[in-house]
């Protein structure tokens, strides 16, 4: 129980406003031929309606995507710009993974703390159905090179090898697979959850639970202040409130099939591709408070971690297991501290062979550094609103979706037992990247 | 965004253009014309204005004459002028006239007057309401002249309407809320307004009214304000300078979102029939400094003859379009807000009745009785409450009743033979939310272009 608040921090304090987002749809559905522009200004646009801020001219934006064209080398600018918010708001693009969305929370944040703004936004999108198609290196050597060639001649000789290749003119299609195992995210996550012995029921059990609480949570009105309906779509549309145990024990294995032992993740325990774009508005206390703004939470610290996955030591989403006991002993808390758990749900052995590891007095011990286990976290604090199981997982757009959820939670939580209420999140990411943060009721 | 509010008619637009104009002449169609609507830098009316009164009224016609000069308008005591002359407007005041016979004189001289009345020229009748203790001669003076105003408005043409100030509870002619009800019947404002009488009671005399930003300052509440009507309120609230709070259901965000932007209001997600929907709009205005201005906007239809009626459709409709704005008052009473003005969506279907619609006539009938009855609760901290009744306005609801039944509403039912625009509806709750409206409370003020059906 969170009886004290955390210590003063020795710079001044960044607050959360509020949030919005789109309702995140499965790839190929409501938001074929949506670019991540279109999504991030619409989002944007349900922001500034829902607080009152257009021709006001914020600290910054920034955010990202992972799924990026290259004509959107100015994403979130150019989405400014399309927006109600005075254009001479500055913006720029960050691109962490999975953690985008979470890192540009950071790092707006700490130019609040450190007094550089008085007010930002944070999220991110990404689309999946509007990704970039990338021709083949070898094909876009001969296009460059006719592309430097001076005369018409040398152009056509330059090209010519393309002609008699024609496999060169194959699209490669966009891949979230690691680079340097050339491993899928879930191939990975496989690995991790048959290392850690986690049952097919358990990953079941989450991923049921995530439905239940975000359907729960929808027809509860939780989202009325936190999503603007978008292309006719007023729900997320990967949500299955009807999904039971039963369901999800039919689905068929999709990831670690050639491993030893039984295959345990399915397209139902996974997160599904996504589509969708989120935003958190931030600000000093002083910004808020002088235009009356409601103040949910603070956002009080956060910590990034990376973990070699590459040469098998460890698993490629596991770094949030070693970022948030670093984050929670330099904020003087442990784990009973914490009211709400927000982990993103990559897959629900990721969550569950994080707490897993936390549970493992070996690990804590030999990776963590700990003196001994890290410790259990009580389940029923665990994405009590739901998470990407259920919600989906259009990458970047996952850490503005939990922000903004964890704020108004810890604000509820707050004004409803009299006590500071704290949320810890956790966002894991490829390239064995993680961020995990921690919100805190105002 | 674009303005995305019906524009007028098809049929209206080509019976006064070119050849289909002359076609429609000589067929002798009905030929609605093009209202004039309010644009800010345009005149008050299309032209002079001539005040008229019976003797015993000529001091409170000189006090009117004194207010339309300060306003700018070129105002004639004398209905001498050149043939070309065409009237903007003919002002005939009868508010101290003691007996019917007393008042021939200054009727005749607006008769006399009406062949030339410009297109979208005003007529507006300044009069006192009967009140209990008069006599039965005095009362009979007063309240002949509201039949007498429906029934130039029957006759009048070209897009021009007659309306009347019916002073109520002494209030003099030159108070701010007489002179306010006069200025919106004459302006363009009131372009879809025709026939209606409206009771004015007493107010302060206001200094200076800034009549291009007469709402600023305030913040104003518009629910349903995602599409159509709601949308074209908020639009004009704004105009008029107000800071806007849009509310519609979370499904309608996107729209309602576009909407907030393009007023640079706020959007509230908010389902009206949420038990708790007054606290939150509530809370919502307190970044703005607190709610001036509540407009009951958000409606259903779930319209079926009641013999087929559903429990599910009487129960929505009745949930959405009145139990909602008796809860929200409540809440808002109990709150203590002073000045609270409230505009209410009624119908002239709540009015006359329309078959297949008892539920929805049910919770419009119901809007005019809650509205009287929160006049004087709403009074006591200095608030109004007041209801308008749009007849048949060209929105996307009705673009799709069924040809026929649309004609009828348009042409044959209203005098002015053309339905309203949202806008129209938007301009008589801007009016009845402002300052200067204060006078007039526990009204309910047809935009209906005339459509005089039921009582």
């Amino acid at each position: 129980m969170s009886t004290t608040p955390s210590p003063v921090p020795s710079t001044r304090e960044a607050v959360i406003i509020g949030g919005n987002r789109i309702p995140f749809s499965r790839a190929g559905k409501k938001y074929v031929r949506t670019s991540n522009q279109d999504m991030f200004t619409a989002a944007l646009e349900g922001l500034v309606a829902r607080f009152g801020l257009q021709g006001e001219r914020l600290g910054e934006v920034a955010g990202g995507a992972v799924l990026k064209h290259s004509k959107n080398f100015n994403l979130i600018r150019e989405s400014v710009l399309g927006s109600s918010l005075s254009p001479a708001t500055p913006a720029y693009d960050v691109q962490q993974a999975c953690a985008t969305g979470l890192e540009a929370a950071i790092a707006v944040t700490n130019k609040i703390k450190l007094g550089q703004i008085e007010s930002a936004i944070a999220g991110g999108t990404d689309t999946v159905s509007d990704a970039p198609i990338v021709v083949s290196d070898r094909l876009r050597a001969a296009l460059l090179d006719a592309n430097h060639a001076k005369t018409t001649g040398a152009k056509i000789k330059a090209l010519l090898p393309v002609l008699s290749h024609p496999k060169w003119l194959a699209p490669v299609s966009p891949s979230t697979g690691e680079p340097r195992t050339h491993l899928s995210m879930g191939e990975h996550q496989a690995i991790t959850t048959a290392k850690w012995g986690i049952t097919r029921e358990d990953q079941d059990e989450v991923a049921y639970s995530s439905h239940q609480n975000l359907a729960r949570a929808w027809e509860s009105g939780f989202f009325d202040d936190l999503v603007t309906p978008y292309k006719g779509l007023t729900r997320d549309d990967n949500l299955r409130p009807d999904t039971s145990l039963e369901k999800l024990a039919k689905l068929k294995p999709v990831f670690g099939t050639s491993l030893e032992g039984a295959a345990t993740m399915t397209a139902g325990n996974s997160t599904p591709l996504t589509d969708g774009a989120s935003t958190v508005l931030f600000s000093s206390r002083e910004w808020a408070e002088e235009r009356d703004l409601p103040i949910l939470a603070k956002f009080v610290d956060a910590e990034t971690a990376a973990v070699d996955f590459v040469h098998g030591h460890e698993g490629l989403l596991m770094a949030p297991a070693a970022a948030v006991p670093r984050l929670l002993a330099r904020n003087g808390l442990t784990l009973e501290d914490i009211d709400f758990f927000e982990i993103h749900e990559a897959f629900a052995s990721t969550v569950l062979t994080t707490l897993a590891a936390w549970e493992d007095e070996e690990y804590c011990r030999t990776e963590l550094g700990l003196d001994g286990a890290f410790g259990k976290i009580d389940r029923s604090k665990l994405n009590v609103n739901g998470s990407s199981l259920a919600a989906g997982h259009p990458f970047a757009a996952t850490g503005g979706r939990i922000i903004a959820t964890a704020a108004k939670l810890v604000a509820a939580k707050a004004a409803e037992t009299g006590r500071p209420a704290r949320a810890l999140i956790s966002v894991c990411a490829a390239g064995g990247l993680g961020a995990v943060a921690i919100v805190e009721s105002a | 965004m674009a303005d995305k509010s019906a524009p007028t008619d098809k049929y209206t637009v080509a019976v006064n253009r070119g050849l289909t104009k002359t076609i429609a002449k000589k067929l002798g169609l009905p030929r609605p014309a093009i209202l004039r609507r309010y644009a800010p830098d345009a005149p008050l009316t299309v032209g002079p204005v001539l005040v008229v009164s019976d003797d015993a009224s000529a001091a409170d016609a000189d006090a009117i004459a004194k207010a339309l000069v300060s306003w700018d308008v070129d105002v004639r005591r004398s209905a001498d002028g050149g043939d070309d002359l065409r009237w903007g407007g003919v002002v005939l005041v009868g508010t101290a006239a003691e007996s019917p016979e007393a008042v021939s004189e200054a009727v005749l001289a607006l008769g006399g007057t009406l062949r030339k009345l410009a297109g979208n020229g005003r007529v507006v009748v300044v009069s006192r309401a009967p009140e209990a203790g008069d006599s039965p001669t005095l009362a009979a003076t007063r309240a002949g002249f509201e039949g007498f105003t429906r029934s130039v408005g029957k006759e009048l043409r070209g897009g021009a309407t007659a309306n009347g100030v019916q002073l109520t509870g002494g209030a003099a002619v030159d108070s701010t809320s007489a002179l306010g009800a006069l200025r919106f019947f004459l302006s363009a404002k009131s372009a879809y307004v025709d026939g209606q009488v409206l009771p004015v009671g007493p107010s302060d005399a206001q200094a200076d009214v800034d009549w291009k930003q007469p709402l600023a300052g305030k913040v104003a509440v518009v629910t349903g304000a995602a599409r159509g009507i709601g949308a074209a309120i908020a639009r004009t609230l704004a105009r008029d300078g107000a800071k806007v709070i849009v509310v519609d259901v979370p499904a309608a965000g996107e729209s309602l979102a576009a909407v907030a932007n393009e007023i640079r209001g706020t959007a509230l997600q908010l389902d009206v029939t949420a038990a708790d929907a007054g606290t939150k709009i509530l809370e919502a205005t307190k970044h703005l400094g607190g709610i001036d201005i509540l407009v009951h906007n958000a409606g259903i239809l779930r319209d079926k003859l009641l013999a087929n009626m559903k429990p599910a459709q009487w129960d929505a409709v009745i949930a959405v379009n009145l139990a909602s704005q008796l809860r929200i008052n409540e809440q808002l009473l109990a709150a203590g807000v002073d000045g609270l003005r409230i505009v209410s969506l009624a119908s002239t279907s709540g009015i006359a009745g329309n078959k297949g619609q008892t539920n929805y006539a049910y919770s419009k009938s119901g809007v005019i009785g809650h509205t009287a009855a929160t006049a004087p609760l709403v009074a006591q901290r200095g608030g109004t409450a007041n209801a308008v009744a749009p007849g048949f306005i060209e929105t996307e609801m009705t673009r799709s009743i069924p040809f026929a039944t649309r004609e009828v509403g348009r042409r044959i039912i209203p005098s002015l033979q053309q339905g309203g625009l949202p806008l129209d509806v938007a301009e008589a709750i801007a009016f009845l939310a402002s300052p200067v409206a204060v006078g007039v409370n526990g009204q309910v003020l047809r935009v209906c272009g005339q459509s005089m059906l039921g009582k």
